[in-house]
């Protein structure tokens, strides 16, 4: 996992696809994001870290309009987030989201699992949806258990059918919230193996992870979060090595012990 | 020495064969020891005088004369009087008619009992079904007599309400609960108004006003149907409870399922229909089912607006001079018809719940 799979996307400024301009969110009084501004480029695999309760989730969950932002603006693909239903059915359309707890529906079966979304949002016929379907599976390596309910599996497993159920939609972005926090010491590596491979096809990814390997081996640029701020952006080479600011570095240093 | 692996050894004696069994069960301890002998001692006294009363001094096909002198039961009440228990005023040379509606319902009832066949068929045969029912008990087509509503009674009549003012409300329930926890104001408050209202009313006024009040307000000469009314107070009133146990199984399904929903594009209605409902109807299928017995046995409360529903008939025939004072025998004669209802439904609703594996 160490040798980095790619060099730095070409950058031109038409290439972005997602970019934050000033954004700033509050859960009431609580300021959680305290003006952001990021641009992603087609391609980019953004890591972002912090500490607990800095805004990461929050972030990310902004790019799919799961949470509103209140100030600023957010554009993906070109449309800008507003309250209006077609744009963020639109924008939804086009990133696909892996969760901490993955979320599969536990009354449908891992096949049904996947073939939901392409059935009812993309309107596919089922029997394509299906076989779309299995690809992914044998993808992450698990189209054995296509038949199985979610609870039948391991977290691993569920973790690596929750990334299919994304990609059946064949989003142009992913966004994964820490998707392997929630996951037994030796089930985080054959999730991790599905995002590399991910990664080397040139999805844009953004995640937010303390896994400092994959940071290092996949990511272009690793951000810093804290207190609602990305206090830190800059290529895991230089963020793990060169640390500018004081507070990267104290939290670097907790977490790599 | 021999080597013993856990499935070599035998279980202990006490445990095994029929003493064991009852060693285990009934005389474990000081307190289980005495309650079963008090049980025991209470059958022996009170279990041999009722089968004979029951079974053995009873008289099953006599007159009420030879009844007054009998020391058993007198099931004659049933077997003189069981056509207008059942059928109410209903003509009584039409009531194949009713009869033949009901084998019609239960028909419909135990094939839908199997989950498999729950296909498009099946609607239609429902509808088919329906319309057959309705035109058997009305008639004025295909040569049948008329029959006017006013006579219908007794148990297609409870049949009627029960079953159509349960398979009406658990819909409008639904709607209701989602209603409660819709993000659009108005229609919040009205759900909460709504059941907040209806679950502070009786039944019994609720049937009041269905019938009493509500024509008031109707223009002169318009009348609606008083079984019409009765069940849609039914209706109205069942759904309410409906809508609160539904609002809990709603608070079960975490945000992360709506989250996924979300994020994968399907809309509000999808997400309701494929994602959250699916769940949370089965997390409550043992509170709902407790609502529709208690309701299935609430309809026997029209008898106050003076709808012939079972209740209704069997008190009739006991006001009779002929039958007066067998009321025992008659009432839980109407006991088993409820009870063979109430306990197919219990009875299904375990079979679901396996099924979906709660
Ligand atoms: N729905 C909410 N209502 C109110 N406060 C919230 C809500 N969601 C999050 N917060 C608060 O906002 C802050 C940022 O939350 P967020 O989930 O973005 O943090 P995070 O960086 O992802 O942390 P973690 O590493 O623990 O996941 C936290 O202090 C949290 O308590
Ligand atoms: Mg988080």
């Amino acid at each position: 996992m160490d040798s980095h799979i790619a060099s730095q996307p070409e950058v031109s400024e038409s290439d972005v696809v997602i970019e934050f301009t000033d954004v700033h969110k509050w859960y009431g009084d609580f300021h959680v994001l305290r003006g952001i501004n990021l641009k992603i480029h087609r391609g980019e695999r953004i890591v972002i870290c912090g500490p607990s309760g800095s805004g990461k989730s929050t972030l990310i969950r902004c790019i799919n309009r799961l949470e509103e932002h209140q100030r600023g603006r957010i554009v993906v693909s070109g449309t800008e987030l507003t309250n209006n239903i077609k744009n963020i059915e639109k924008i939804r359309a086009e990133v696909g989201m892996v969760f901490q707890h993955f979320n599969l529906f536990p009354h449908l079966t891992i096949l049904e699992n996947l073939t939901l979304g392409p059935v009812w949002v993309r309107k596919i016929p089922r029997s394509e949806a299906e076989k779309t379907a299995m690809y992914y599976l044998e993808k992450v390596r698990i189209a054995e258990q296509a038949r199985k309910y979610p609870g039948q599996l391991s977290g691993g497993q569920q973790q690596r059918v929750a990334i299919a159920r994304s990609l059946c939609m064949k989003p142009d972005i992913m966004l994964f919230d820490e998707p392997t926090s929630a996951l037994d010491p030796e089930m985080v590596k054959e999730v991790l193996d599905v995002m590399i491979r991910l990664a080397q096809e040139g999805m844009t990814m953004i995640v937010v992870s303390h896994e400092m390997g994959f940071a290092k081996s996949v990511a272009h640029r690793v951000l810093f979060m804290d207190f609602g701020r990305i206090v830190e952006s800059n290529t895991p080479g230089e963020f793990f090595d060169h640390p500018q600011h004081e507070r990267t570095r104290l939290f670097l240093s907790q977490i790599l012990h | 020495m021999k080597e013993t692996t856990m499935d070599d050894i035998a279980p202990p004696l006490t445990r095994v064969g029929i003493i064991g069994w009852i060693r285990m069960n009934l005389f474990n301890g000081v307190f289980n020891s005495l309650l079963t002998i008090v049980i025991v001692l209470f059958l022996w006294y009170v279990g041999p005088p009722l089968i004979r009363w029951l079974f053995v001094n009873s008289l099953w096909g006599s007159t009420s004369v030879a009844c007054r002198n009998a020391a058993g039961a007198c099931w004659s009440v049933i077997s003189a009087n069981y056509r207008f228990i059942l059928f109410g005023f209903y003509p009584y040379d039409l009531q194949w008619r009713p009869s033949t509606a009901m084998l019609v319902l239960v028909c419909l009832l135990l094939i839908s009992r199997n989950r498999r066949l729950w296909k498009k068929w099946l609607l239609y045969a429902w509808g088919a079904g329906l319309c057959c029912m309705a035109v058997l008990m009305q008639g004025g087509v295909l040569g049948l007599t008329p029959v006017e509503s006013t006579q219908w009674g007794g148990l297609p009549l409870t049949l009627l309400l029960a079953i159509f003012g349960l398979a009406a409300a658990y819909p409008l329930g639904v709607l209701l609960a989602l209603g409660r926890r819709s993000k659009m104001p108005a229609i919040k408050i009205l759900s909460i108004v709504y059941i907040e209202l209806i679950r502070g009313i009786p039944l019994i006024s609720m049937l009041f006003m269905s019938a009493i009040i509500f024509p008031l307000f109707l223009p002169e000469g318009v009348t609606i149907n008083k079984i019409l009314r009765a069940q849609v107070a039914i209706i109205m009133f069942t759904a309410a409870y409906i809508a609160e146990v539904v609002r809990g199984g709603l608070q079960a399904i975490p945000k992360g399922q709506y989250e996924a929903a979300e994020t994968l594009g399907l809309n509000y209605v999808q997400t309701m229909r494929l994602i959250v409902l699916p769940q949370a109807l089965k997390i409550v299928i043992p509170p709902s089912v407790s609502i529709l017995i208690s309701a299935f046995k609430d309809t026997s409360l029209v008898v106050i607006i003076g709808l012939y529903d079972i209740l209704k008939t069997t008190q009739s025939v006991l006001a009779n001079p002929e039958w007066m004072g067998f009321s025992s025998e008659a009432f839980i004669f109407l006991a088993c018809i409820y009870f063979v209802c109430c306990y197919t439904m219990s009875n299904y609703s375990r079979r679901l719940e396996r099924e979906l594996g709660v």
